[in-house]
């Protein structure tokens, strides 16, 4: 057989791919027959709660669980290692005791019995406050870049060398901008808290976990637990809200592992909601000072910044790999400091550090179109550069500008735009509108497959993935339905437990392009077995035969042909199977690409009066090579500018900076976009061929990136000048207000 | 609703209550405890305390369930019944997860005890599948008003009250009458379409 030449059919002979396929699981989860973590009931099961650390730095001197014992109902008490007397915690929510009992509530009433004596140790969590966090010793330098057009010489100390040429070239520039810009933490908030629901049958341990990597998660248990990674079964065939958090088992898991064990029970084991807040990750706040200056036609050619950033307690901060964002500045300098708070630690969070920042450099780029008094589009698209010279990384040049154009013409940017705060007012009423670029990776992960075909025609596939919303199951059939000239709901997907073929974790936007990978692979090597059978059957070359309604049959002639069925009864009494693994490699796979690009556009209004921004449309133009399924990729769209949204307008962690509790760790007071805030949502997808044919590329993340600067440079349209912090809560927007009394 | 909700500032709380009690959301489930309380007060003052096997109906069906004073309708739910639709996303109704249908009115199961539904019809997002799904869901569906689905059962359940209360509501009406729930993929956008074309159905 020769050797098999991966490929996808092209846009017009393509009957699934490129569809609009509905969810294969949707009538469950909109009818509560979606079984989650969460949801999974087992004979016997005790339910268990934790205890969380009240102090964000603390010590825990003593702990009394013999009232908890007491509880009518409470069966077993489990003290964390890390919370043993004598340990120190350094932040609030941290689990110290968990309480396995009968019912919720009696696990509850355990947990209010247990008596801790804590000694508070000093608290810091006003990351906001560079002066304070230096004061109090929570700063170190995060690494730095410098890059300048023109070299020391020979004699010149470098660093000396780079203080003088960014002043010579800041003076030499036609405009120069200075500006502070920063963006609030916030937390991953998943619906379906982090958590485990868990059993031992004998020496197997089954874990139901709320995760983002079942392939991955087993051997997390099984270190934990010291037994062998064989022992584990890790399921989930649904994750409610996976935004980064959700790739480990984390101490809670391997905990409820423990008091199964000890109990001879099912456990289940979630986080509560505040737990989730506290615990559950954290997307690292980021501030930054910058000058930047420009030519006499808007190009920035000098870059000069200083940004501090928190991931809490652990983790990494914003990177300077970051800034400034997608845009390549000739001269820059660029140094980071990290500040470590008693807020939990952080975990990567959608398409982690280019929200930030995005949302803090490309407002830079758009005060100095406000500067110049030209048009931010006409400054963002100076600044692409060209293809054979970019001014940009990731996507390239052509592809930002076509967006551009999409963009404005979907957002009627020509007629709507104005210069900056010169807008006509109604009432206390003004409006602007504002852009911003992104550029992701979303390269398919390592995944392997079995596609297994039955005498009777049936197809099924094997795969250790996870569905987290994006709608992994309906890809799979999808790719295969394409493959075998079947329809969708003829194909079985069997995934989300850790005994499948391994595939990579949900994280990087790195699935659907790594599971048609493994999908069509598979596939197309098993089609080129039941062709064989077929060609000897038919007398038509094998390299003749296509897959297409339901058919076997010779391209051109659909008379010469049998059908599916027919075709797989040649198998005799044995099911054909087929395994088939992807590896990224540097080696362009002709299936999937990476990297994407995509132009956002905002239009908002803001009331002057009382400092409310409220969102009249927003645009998204998205570049994702080629689409495996429109309708899914557009609700990825729509959800992810709706999550920016959240995060430019409602959404922050607040600190009490005193005892550095999380004061709004709750669903009320945790402020999310809700249905009536999101205004006109305008999803296109760009897909030329010069784009589709690089192959799937992953889109889960990219969208989130753009919102952040899109908005904020929309409101500064609208105002006139800079609501420097996001979320724009209306109070910083009155305060901006107030700043530039007379501006206004 | 968005005024009413930003003009309280990020730093306060989540949203306006009037404008909740008129959304679609949980409502007012704080208030039928209160009267149920009131109602088992003037009947006896005998103090309830341990478990009492209470009869609730759920989705057309008498079931018996084993209930103590503090069990809320969501762990009856959930725990007794494996009726899992309805999500234990927060305690206090602020996101709608747990909405299901107590006579008609949509209310957070969360923050119900079970024991004030004795004698009440409830209706859960189970109700609404089935062989022939109620429009809701299959709006949902075909509209892909879904991503990780954590949240859906509620708002779907909190669209069916809302459309049986508003069945020609406007665009407008529904983005101002669902803001009880809370969906953080950000299916808004597709549920408002989901909402519309079951109003276009006429169901």
């Amino acid at each position: 057989m020769a050797d098999i030449q991966y490929s996808w059919p092209d846009r017009d002979s393509s009957k699934v791919i490129g569809g609009r396929q509905i969810r294969l699981d949707g009538m469950a989860k909109s009818t509560g027959a979606a079984k989650y973590t969460y949801d999974i009931n087992l004979k016997n099961m005790l339910v268990a709660r934790a205890l969380g650390s009240p102090h964000a730095h603390c010590t825990i001197k003593s702990i009394d669980s013999s009232l908890a014992e007491k509880v009518p109902g409470v069966v077993h008490v489990h003290v964390l290692d890390h919370a043993k007397p004598g340990s120190e915690i350094r932040w609030q929510g941290e689990l110290l005791v968990i309480v396995a009992a009968e019912s919720e509530a009696a696990a509850m009433e355990g947990i209010s019995k247990l008596r801790v004596e804590y000694e508070p140790l000093d608290v810091f969590v006003d990351e906001f406050n560079l002066e304070a966090a230096k004061k109090a010793g929570r700063t170190a330098k995060d690494g730095g870049k410098v890059q300048l057009e023109k070299e020391p010489g020979d004699d010149e100390d470098e660093s000396t060398f780079a203080d003088k040429e960014l002043e010579r070239l800041l003076k030499q520039s036609a405009h120069r901008v200075e500006g502070f810009y920063g963006i609030d933490a916030i937390t991953h908030c998943c619906l379906e808290p982090h958590g485990a629901t868990v059993y031992w049958d004998n020496d197997q341990l089954i874990a139901y976990l709320s995760t983002q990597n079942v392939s991955g998660t087993d051997e997390g248990f099984a270190n934990d637990l010291k037994i062998p990674a064989d022992k584990v079964d890790v399921r989930c065939q649904y994750v409610g809200g996976g935004f980064g958090s959700k790739f480990a088992p984390d101490y809670w898991g391997t905990a409820a592992a423990r008091i199964a064990k000890a109990t001879g029970r099912p456990v289940k084991l979630m986080l509560s909601r505040d737990q989730e807040l506290k615990l559950g990750g954290n997307r690292p706040s980021a501030y930054l000072k910058v000058r930047l200056g420009a030519d006499k036609d808007g190009v920035v050619t000098v870059w000069d910044s200083d940004h501090w950033s928190s991931p809490g307690a652990d983790g990494p901060g914003v990177p300077q790999g970051v800034i400034p964002y997608v845009f390549t500045p000739k001269n820059y300098r660029r140094t980071v400091t990290k500040v470590t708070t008693n807020n939990g630690p952080a975990r990567a969070w959608r398409a982690p550090n280019h929200p930030q920042g995005c949302a803090i450099t490309q407002t830079a780029y758009d005060d100095m179109a406000a500067k110049m008094g030209i048009s931010s589009y006409d400054l963002f698209l100076k600044n692409l550069g060209t293809d054979d010279s970019p001014g940009v990384a990731g996507a390239k040049p052509s592809v930002y500008a076509a967006e551009l154009e999409i963009a404005a013409r979907l957002i009627d940017w020509k007629a709507k735009w104005h210069p900056h705060g010169k807008g006509a007012r109604r009432g206390d009423i003004v409006d602007g509108l504002g852009i911003s670029l992104h550029t992701w990776g979303g390269g398919g992960h390592g995944s392997t497959c079995i596609v297994k075909i039955h005498p009777d025609g049936g197809v099924e596939s094997f795969c250790g993935t996870q569905d987290i919303g994006t709608g992994t199951r309906t890809v799979c059939a999808m790719v295969l339905a394409e493959t075998f000239g079947l329809n969708v709901d003829a194909i079985r997907v069997n995934y989300g437990s850790s005994r499948l073929p391994v595939s990579g974790p949900s994280g990087g936007s790195t699935t659907v392009g790594g599971v048609s990978e493994s999908h069509r692979r598979a596939g197309q090597e098993a089609l080129a077995k039941i062709n064989e059978m077929v060609s000897a059957k038919l007398g038509v070359p094998a390299a003749d035969l296509i897959a297409v309604d339901g058919r076997i049959q010779a391209r051109g002639d659909a008379k010469k042909g049998v059908s599916w069925k027919e075709a797989c009864g040649m198998l005799g009494m044995k099911p054909l199977e087929v395994t088939a693994t992807f590896r990224p490699s540097p080696t362009k796979s002709p299936l999937s690409d990476t990297k994407v690009g995509g132009v956002q556009m905002a239009h908002v209004e803001v009331d002057t009066r009382t400092g409310l921004i409220r969102m009249k449309k927003f645009v998204a133009v998205q570049d994702m090579g080629l689409i495996v399924n429109r309708r899914l990729a557009e609700s990825q769209i729509y959800g992810a500018v709706i999550m920016g949204i959240a995060y430019s307008l409602f959404e922050q962690r607040i600190s009490d900076p005193a005892s550095g509790a999380f004061l709004n760790a709750d669903m009320s007071k945790y402020n999310l976009c809700r249905l009536g805030d999101i205004g006109e949502i305008v999803v296109e997808m760009y897909e030329p061929e010069s784009e589709r044919s690089r192959g799937v590329i992953g889109l889960g993340e990219p969208p989130v990136i753009g919102p952040g600067a899109a908005i904020s440079n929309a409101v500064c349209n609208a105002l006139g000048f800079r609501v420097p912090l996001l979320p724009m809560t209306p109070q910083r927007v009155l305060e901006a207000i107030k700043n530039n009394a007379g501006r206004a | 609703m968005t005024d009413s909700r930003q003009s309280s500032g990020a730093r306060a709380s989540g949203f306006h209550r009037r404008d909740f009690l008129r959304g679609s959301g949980a409502v007012a489930a704080a208030t039928a405890v209160q009267t149920q309380l009131a109602a088992q007060q003037e009947k006896a003052s005998k103090v309830i305390s341990g478990a009492t096997k209470i009869t609730l109906t759920v989705n057309g069906k008498e079931q018996a369930v084993s209930v103590e004073p503090r069990t809320t309708l969501l762990d009856v739910l959930r725990y007794q019944l494996d009726l899992t639709g309805a999500k234990p996303v927060s305690m206090d109704s602020s996101s709608g997860a747990s909405t299901v249908l107590v006579d008609d009115q949509p209310m957070s199961a969360s923050s119900l005890l079970a024991v004030a539904c004795v004698g009440k019809k409830i209706r859960t997002a189970e109700s609404l599948g089935g062989e022939k799904p109620d429009p809701v869901p299959s709006a949902f569906v075909a509209h892909d008003a879904q991503q990780c689905g954590f949240c859906t059962p509620g708002f779907v359940v909190a669209v069916r009250a809302f459309l049986d209360k508003h069945p020609r509501a406007t665009e407008e009406e529904i983005r101002k009458g669902l803001n009880g729930n809370i969906c953080r993929c950000g299916t808004y956008a597709n549920i408002i379409q989901a909402a519309i074309a079951v109003v276009k159905g006429g169901k």
